[in-house]
């Protein structure tokens, strides 16, 4: 059964990669990075799950963790130009 | 008791992938970017918890139920934050929603 739910996980991922590539604006591109990004959490606890071997369950923190690291990184650039200061909008534009 | 908490568990995990790819449907079909925002976050919510209560009824009182309670939290709490930023950088940044006809579309 966790085979079930892994291989519906990769029906999700791929139509997610689906919308990533194809997707008009970049936000659609972050959005589906994001969706991709759970979904990929999900997809290694149950292969953890699946292959008997919890330690998968410490890898899945830790890309939670990069995700969203990378998300807010992403997003703070394309709207306010830099990484470096808040104040700083229209500098790179 | 034993194969009625496996039957539940089996449930929620094939709950958790149909609402998984019910959301990605969504995010490949949905027309605008803010829709797809909505249907996207149909994964991080009930895809992603019903698959974590199914595994944690398959592991029972042990270590990995704690970690399954963190990602959850973790995907509880970044989940809506990276969303709102995401959908407060698209409107600073001039992508208009998609509007009823009468008023202005929306670049797709």
């Amino acid at each position: 059964m966790f085979t079930a739910a892994a291989a519906g996980l990769l029906v999700a991922l791929a139509m997610a990669l689906v919308r990533a590539v194809r997707g008009p604006s970049v936000f659609d591109r972050v959005l589906a990075a994001n969706t991709i990004g759970t979904l990929s959490l999900m997809l290694l606890s149950v292969i953890g799950f699946l292959t008997g071997r919890p330690e998968f369950l410490d890898l899945a923190i830790i890309y939670g963790l990069l995700n969203v690291i990378g998300t807010i990184a992403v997003l703070k650039f394309f709207r306010f130009g830099d990484l470096g200061e808040p104040g700083s909008e229209g500098t790179g534009r | 008791m034993s194969g009625l908490v496996d039957i539940l568990s089996w449930a929620c995990l094939v709950a958790g992938a149909v609402f998984s790819v019910i959301g990605t449907v969504g995010l490949i079909r949905m027309p605008d970017f803010y829709t797809r925002v909505h249907a996207a976050s149909v994964t991080d919510t009930v895809g992603a918890g019903l698959l974590l209560v199914g595994m944690m009824l398959q592991a029972g009182f042990t270590l990995v139920t704690v970690k399954l309670i963190i990602i959850g939290l973790l995907i509880l709490f970044t989940s809506p934050t990276a969303t709102h930023a995401l959908c407060k950088a698209a409107l600073m940044r001039g992508l208009k929603p998609l509007l009823a006809d009468g008023e202005a579309p929306s670049k797709r």
